[in-house]
């Protein structure tokens, strides 16, 4: 897209957005948040970006390809649940840190996040590619 | 840990399968021993099973169990009577000696591991099937053994007439399996137990009525496709592509007779009824003579031995037909005797084989000299498939003979079936030994030399067993043979088998008119064969044929049912899918008059007015937008008032989330227009836009509908009690939502992140796809000449 304006304001605009998508996985246990819809503003992020820069570039900030951060994301909320194996209770029961600050299912919306971020900027760099590479 | 008995008792069963993971690295290991080895396996369980052999012909069944799924009454237990140790033994027992033939008939090849490996799955499996007492388990085992035979008989896979066989057997066996399991469930429906020894008696059964013949029928399919009768005798022949040591196997005691165990097995609970009689009777005698005439049609060793095992399995058949006592006697005789001559004749074969290159009768002779212990153990089994005392093949022919009575017409037919049946058994008996062995000696392709001791031993051992064994004929009859037949018979057997030969008696004069029938038929051998050739070449269609053309109608079928409801096109699969949603939401609502009444509005604030009528607006741009692009944005407002309307009635996470989907949907709905080169605008023919309006229209209402008469029904809060009283209590979270997502129910978000990834992986494949600039799956050629049509 060739708007200054757009491409001027993309950089910002995009690192704001991942920045605000962490935040609101975060803050996700106690106020409206978590990590499906802090998955969705990350790959809002990535969609302007590959809008803005090429599909290439986007590509080679994220390092390893979208659909293996999905993956991550996936293994990730699956390897919180089997935690639970090595205290005897049954899978995916919430196992809290002392103090109850940080647990299982904190570990598994961040693989939520990945998971939605991973799937959703995959297909839309996938359908923002012209056939260029894929 | 203690292993109680049931424990230690199926682990012994298992063993099998164990060594099953060893056989690969052995073969590679140990070379030569690799057979001897894996042999002690087979063997020392035939030796377990020998000490109890005392315990059950004294009529102490042996049983154990386990659970299996206790939840659903699922137990896997196991009998040991009469029967089922009988087949142990010899599954076992003839196991072991082809194993050692394994090892040395494929010694060097590529894939011996394997083979053997496959071999001691395809022994444990048969082992459970035989001595499960669950239906359930009986029913598993039947089917490992389909399908570690289907490996078997395909160990070849090179050869396209090796595939063949095996895809063939596993689809006859394979729909024999899902028919005992109809019966199986039928069985449990009437009886309400799974255990066949705890099964109502026959009686009960009978007397289900209506129940009744359809599991005689399932269970008689199931048999006959397992045994190969007519009319599923054809994968049996073909099956002959399997390495000979298989064959050997599958033939004696293993496989084909699955089927018969099956019969014998249900045989107190369904037997003796006309549609028992008549069934069993008339496909077995059927088989009888169709394996027997086909046998001497052959030329090439396995082949005729092949068809000789159809004989003999619609004999055994006809006698679980018949049902009684001597039958049942003649049933356990008869089906030791042809285990060990069938297993020593496919074991000479594959030694002959071995040694000359060739299995052509016609292009064998004099081997006797060359060949010597060969030749001793194929005349030991051929006499006892012939029938001559005092053998094991002889005391068999006797207990059949001497169950008979010229009763009725159909007596006699039996009578006359059994007596040629046999005689043609004899006489390919007879071709068999002396055609190879005897007369003078022809060149073949490899000069002929004996087989090894590991080649030799079963065929000896077998050989000398049908005859040694008639040295002690009480015990024979009082340990094996009459545990045996009390099982089939469901009543107490005592043994009378012969110890003398009763030369009045119309056993021995039947017996003399098969020798005579047999002695003939060989005499004429030659001109036999050539005329069934002849018959043969003047019937173009043949069963085998027959189950091709099946299998291509199948396929033709499947084609076209694939095609009618895989047309490609997307719209009209969008249709079908709308459609499919209305009715389902319509049909009920009507069926149960649930229409829900028209609520009563509260007044509304101006901004929930406002946020209506930017709903309203965003719907009327997407129907009324000239563009594509125009309609997706709109679509984008019109959710964008969703998402407010979310977040004014106190849902800001529901709110949150839609606006994000919201967005993205935009993004990538015209990402999709433009990578999919979508014209602009909406080419859809009036007619078509009508169908889509209309439908669109009824599936709003529809929901509408169905959301108010939801709304109109108690409100049940347990639930929403439940995540609010203990969100913080026990998940210390303040956001419900959020909790409910990742705690209270992970393991669903588990499930929907994995379904997220799992439709990205194939929307990224569907791209690719495209990319290649391969046709588009949804865009067949048809589709051009359809649309002209309309």
């Amino acid at each position: 897209m060739n708007s200054l304006i757009f491409r001027t304001m993309a950089p910002i605009l995009a690192t704001l957005m991942v920045l605000f998508s962490i935040v609101v996985l975060l803050r996700g246990h106690n106020d409206p948040g978590g990590g499906f819809i802090g998955g969705l503003i990350a790959a809002a992020a990535a969609a302007m970006s590959g809008m803005a820069f090429g599909v290439g570039a986007v590509r080679r900030t994220l390092r390893f390809n979208p659909i293996a951060f999905a993956g991550f994301g996936v293994l990730l909320g699956a390897v919180s649940g089997l935690l639970s194996a090595a205290f005897g209770v049954p899978f995916l029961t919430a196992l809290w840190l002392p103090a109850n600050l940080f647990g299982v299912p904190g570990v598994f919306d961040i693989g939520v996040y990945f998971a939605v971020f991973g799937t959703l900027t995959a297909v839309v760099l996938a359908l923002e590619d012209n056939g260029e590479e894929t | 840990m203690a292993l109680d008995f049931d424990t230690f008792a199926i682990l012994l069963l298992l063993a099998p399968f164990g060594a099953a993971a060893f056989a690969s690295l052995l073969a590679r290991g140990a070379g030569r021993a690799a057979g001897w080895i894996l042999a002690v396996v087979p063997a020392g369980l035939c030796f377990a099973f020998l000490s109890l052999v005392d315990d059950v012909a004294a009529g102490t069944a042996v049983r154990f169990a386990i659970d299996w799924v206790p939840v659903l009454g699922l137990r896997l237990s196991f009998l040991v009577d009469g029967l089922s140790l009988t087949f142990a033994l010899l599954i076992t027992g003839i196991g072991a000696v082809i194993m050692v033939y394994s090892g040395a008939y494929l010694h060097g090849h590529r894939r011996l591991g394997r083979f053997l490996a496959t071999m001691l799955l395809f022994m444990g499996a048969m082992l459970g099937l035989v001595l499960a007492d669950s239906l359930v388990a009986l029913f598993c085992f039947w089917e490992l053994t389909s399908v570690t035979s289907f490996l078997l008989i395909g160990f070849n896979h090179t050869h396209e007439a090796a595939r063949r066989a095996a895809f063939q057997a596993l689809v006859v066996t394979g729909a024999g399996g899902l028919s005992l399991m109809a019966g199986g469930v039928l069985l449990h429906a009437i009886s309400g137990t799974w255990d066949i020894s705890a099964l109502a008696s026959s009686e009960g059964l009978r007397h289900a009525g209506a129940a009744y013949p359809w599991v005689l029928g399932f269970i008689v399919v199931a048999a006959f496709t397992k045994s190969a009768q007519v009319p599923f005798h054809f994968w049996l022949p073909n099956a002959m592509e399997a390495p000979t040591p298989v064959s050997a196997y599958l033939h004696s005691a293993t496989m084909v007779q699955a089927g018969i165990y099956l019969l014998a097995r249900m045989s107190p609970l369904l037997a003796g009824t006309p549609l028992w009689q008549g069934l069993l009777c008339a496909c077995g005698g059927a088989t009888l003579l169709w394996g027997a005439l086909s046998a001497l049609k052959q030329v090439d060793l396995k082949r005729m031995l092949a068809q000789t095992t159809l004989a003999s399995l619609g004999l055994l058949v006809l006698l679980l037909g018949l049902g009684g006592e001597g039958a049942a006697m003649a049933v356990a005789a008869y089906f030791v005797a042809h285990a060990l001559y069938k297993a020593a004749l496919f074991l000479v074969a594959g030694v002959i084989d071995h040694g000359t290159n060739t299995r052509d009768i016609t292009a064998l002779g004099g081997l006797r000299d060359q060949m010597a212990v060969s030749f001793i153990a194929a005349g030991l089994a051929a006499i006892s498939m012939f029938g001559l005392p005092p053998f094991l093949g002889y005391l068999a022919k006797e207990e059949m003979y001497a169950g008979l009575r010229f009763d009725d017409a159909w007596a006699v037919l039996t009578i006359a079936v059994m007596v040629v049946g046999n005689a043609l058994l004899g006489a390919v008996a007879l071709a068999l030994v002396i055609r190879p062995f005897l007369g003078t000696l022809k060149p073949t392709p490899h000069t002929p030399h004996e087989g090894g001791i590991a080649l030799l031993l079963g065929p000896v051992l077998f050989g000398l067993l049908g005859l040694g064994v008639a040295f002690a004929v009480s015990s024979y009859g009082d340990l094996i043979l009459a545990p045996m037949a009390s099982a089939i018979h469901g009543a107490r057997v005592e043994s009378h088998l012969p110890l003398a030969i009763d030369v009045l008696g119309l056993p021995f004069w039947l017996s003399v008119v098969t020798w005579a029938l047999a002695g003939l038929a060989y005499w004429r051998l030659d001109a036999i064969r050539a005329s069934l050739l002849a018959v043969e070449r003047r019937f173009r269609w043949s069963f085998d044929t027959g189950f091709d053309q099946l299998m291509f109608g199948l396929i033709r079928f499947a084609g076209a049912i694939t095609r009618t409801l895989h047309h490609g096109r997307l719209e009209l699969y969008l249709v079908i899918v709308f459609a499919a949603f209305a009715l389902v939401v319509l049909v009920p609502l009507a069926a149960l008059r649930g229409w829900p009444e028209l609520p009563r509005f509260a007044p509304m604030t101006f901004y929930e007015w406002g946020t209506v009528a930017m709903a309203a607006v965003g719907v009327a741009v997407v129907v009324g937008a000239r563009t594509r692009l125009g309609s997706i944005v709109a679509l984008g407002i019109q959710g964008l008032a969703v998402s407010l309307i979310f977040l004014l009635f106190g849902a800001p996470d529901l709110g949150f989330t839609q606006l994000m989907v919201e967005t993205l949907s935009v993004v990538i709905l015209a990402l999709v227009m433009t990578r999919l080169h979508l014209s602009t605008n909406d080419p859809r023919p009036l007619e078509d836009w009508a169908r889509d309006g209309l439908l669109a229209l009824i599936c709003g209402g529809a929901a509408t509908a169905l959301l108010l008469r939801v709304l109109q029904g108690a409100f049940d809060g347990r639930l929403s009690n439940f995540f609010a009283e203990n969100s913080v209590a026990i998940a210390h979270g303040h956001n419900i939502v959020n909790v409910i997502l990742v705690d209270f129910r992970g393991l669903d978000t588990l499930g929907e992140i994995s379904v997220v990834m799992t439709a990205g992986i194939a929307i990224l494949a569907l791209l690719r796809r495209q990319h290649k600039r391969e046709p588009l799956p949804d865009r067949p050629k048809r589709a051009p000449r359809r649309k002209a049509a309309a």
